[in-house]
């Protein structure tokens, strides 16, 4: 494995994303309509939206759960026609295979990818750690704590290197004491990684911690697009936007 | 009568509280040990209440006067287990119970799986198995006869058969009621079909499949011995069946007694192993470690 360093950059690189005119639902009934957005390699986009506006929908379509009824998504000018290990998916919770220790959880990616057991049992290892779980390895995910399954799950979608990470509400059932935490631990992680992430909540001020730029989501489809300036910066005054995007909503 | 296993299982966690709090501990193991005097009290008062019936002849409304007492019951099994055929019934009754279970399990397991996986292969292989399903096993004695060469293949086929509904039944609801979050997770991953059925749906059903395997092994046993008395040369059901018709009625007993020391050892062998294999599962505090 001693590809040329150009190579490994270009493949790790963070995905581009894009929908155009993509019309979603379950059923006969559209929840969006016409959706069109494009997200930047690398960039961190968040989508806001209450409740029952289809923001985890557009996240399922991305990942390619969920097959648009009309209109595509593509990744690098790529039609999505399924799910693939380059767009990982951390769900909102009890998305661990319960019957797998906190390891084992971690080191499936790598084993549908077919890397040899040492390595990714080496990988799984130093990703368990990342996430300050390390001790817990041997661990069933019914011994760990909500915030520590979140830490283990996105260990997991991270372990397989891929250059998507999409966030449904990962944090949405935790208190708000551990979320602060997973907020801090997820903006550490994403620093060393090139991965686009799109990540989906309905908490305006986790939108404004995170993102790059911010999707709001209303009843009708996309309200707006913001871009945050000076993005994950601490001690920024950001009232005016916190205030518009509260307003679209 | 599972509680010699729940209680090894328990032991360690009375151990770690008994360091802490010694009271409650101590408590706790002279309640178990008046559960166990209770327990064995009651089984001998049942036989103490046998043997009087057997031995004074009663007869009060019920007939105990023909019915062999506990003592001699005993005797028979002690020369029984004396003689080679004894052990030679118990390996051929356990030999056709374990491959017509066996069977079973991998047939019942596959297809409750591929049925509840593929509407077309649903749609294909339902409706026979729906149309054989309410036949009870036993009455397939007569075709088991026509169609299999020897008794010994009739036999088994039987047993397939009662304990394959079971457990394919209980495999294809498990299946369905499977949620499907861990397959979209396994799939996020790259993981195909393979991947999906190796890594969640065999490990998510077991819970499920676990309680089909516990009661096709009860219908199994009802029908080997049954198979057996009916058709067989060789084991405890034709024994005991043959005992009757000789008028050796503590041999009778002798036989249903092995019949069910049989059926309660392969039961707990099953429930065992299923509780290994889903350890994961969420339980109640003392016995999840």
């Amino acid at each position: 494995m001693s590809a040329p360093a150009a190579e490994a950059a270009r493949v790790d690189a963070g995905l581009a994303i894009r929908l155009e005119g993509v019309s979603l639902g379950y059923g006969p009934h559209a929840v969006l309509d016409d959706l069109n957005l494009d997200i930047a390699p690398g960039e961190i986009l968040v989508i806001v939206g209450p409740s029952g506006s289809g923001k985890s929908t557009v996240l399922r379509a991305i990942a390619g759960l969920l097959t648009p009824r009309a209109g595509r998504v593509l990744a690098e000018g790529v039609p999505v026609t399924g799910p693939s290990p380059d767009r990982a998916m951390v769900f909102q919770d009890d998305a661990l295979l319960p019957w797998r220790t906190v390891r084992r959880n971690v080191e499936l990616p790598l084993r549908i990818r077919g890397v040899p057991k040492r390595e990714r049992r080496t990988a799984a290892e130093s990703w368990i750690a990342r996430v300050g779980l390390a001790g817990c390895e041997d661990r069933l995910p019914r011994e760990l704590s909500g915030g520590m399954r979140q830490r283990v799950q996105l260990a997991r979608s991270l372990a397989g290197t891929p250059r998507a990470v999409l966030m449904d509400e990962p944090f949405g059932a935790l208190d708000a004491q551990t979320r602060g935490e997973m907020q801090r631990l997820l903006l550490d992680v994403l620093r060393d990684t090139l991965a686009t992430v799109v990540f989906v909540t309905h908490d305006v001020d986790e939108a404004l911690l995170l993102a790059d730029r911010v999707v709001v989501l209303g009843r009708g489809g996309i309200g707006c697009v913001l871009s945050v300036p000076d993005p994950r910066t601490p001690d920024i005054d950001r009232a005016g936007l916190r205030a518009r995007i509260i307003e679209e909503l | 009568m599972s509680t010699p296993a729940l209680d090894a299982t328990l032991a360690p966690a009375a151990g770690a509280a008994d360091a802490a709090t010694p009271g409650t501990a101590r408590a706790r193991t002279t309640a178990g040990l008046r559960g166990w005097a209770v327990r064995l009290g009651s089984l001998a008062v049942v036989v103490a209440l046998w043997q009087w019936l057997t031995a004074t002849d009663a007869r009060v409304g019920l007939r105990f006067d023909r019915l062999p007492s506990p003592t001699e019951v005993a005797a028979e099994f002690g020369r029984q287990l004396g003689t080679g055929v004894y052990y030679l019934d118990l390996a051929q009754s356990m030999i056709r119970i374990l491959t017509g279970f066996a069977l079973a399990a991998v047939a019942g397991i596959a297809l409750g799986v591929l049925v509840a996986r593929s509407r077309w292969i649903g749609d294909l292989l339902l409706p026979p198995i729906e149309v054989v399903r309410p036949i009870p096993a036993i009455a397939l004695v007569p075709i088991a006869i026509l169609v299999f060469p020897t008794d010994e293949q009739g036999i088994v086929f039987i047993t397939f058969a009662a304990a394959f509904f079971p457990i394919m039944v209980s495999t294809r609801h498990a299946v369905r009621a499977l949620p499907t979050l861990w397959e979209d997770a396994v799939r996020t991953m790259g993981g195909g079909r393979a991947h999906v059925l190796w890594n969640v749906v065999l490990p998510g059903t077991l819970p499920g499949v676990f309680g089909g395997l516990s009661v096709g092994m009860g219908v199994a046993w009802i029908c080997v011995i049954s198979a057996e008395m009916i058709s067989g040369e060789f084991g405890v059901g034709y024994r005991t069946w043959h005992a009757y018709t000789v008028v050796d009625y503590p041999a009778v007993l002798v036989g249903m007694a092995s019949i069910g020391v049989l059926g309660w050892v392969t039961s707990a062998s099953i429930e065992l192993l299923g509780r290994r294999l889903t350890r994961w599962l969420p339980r109640g505090e003392g016995s999840a470690r």
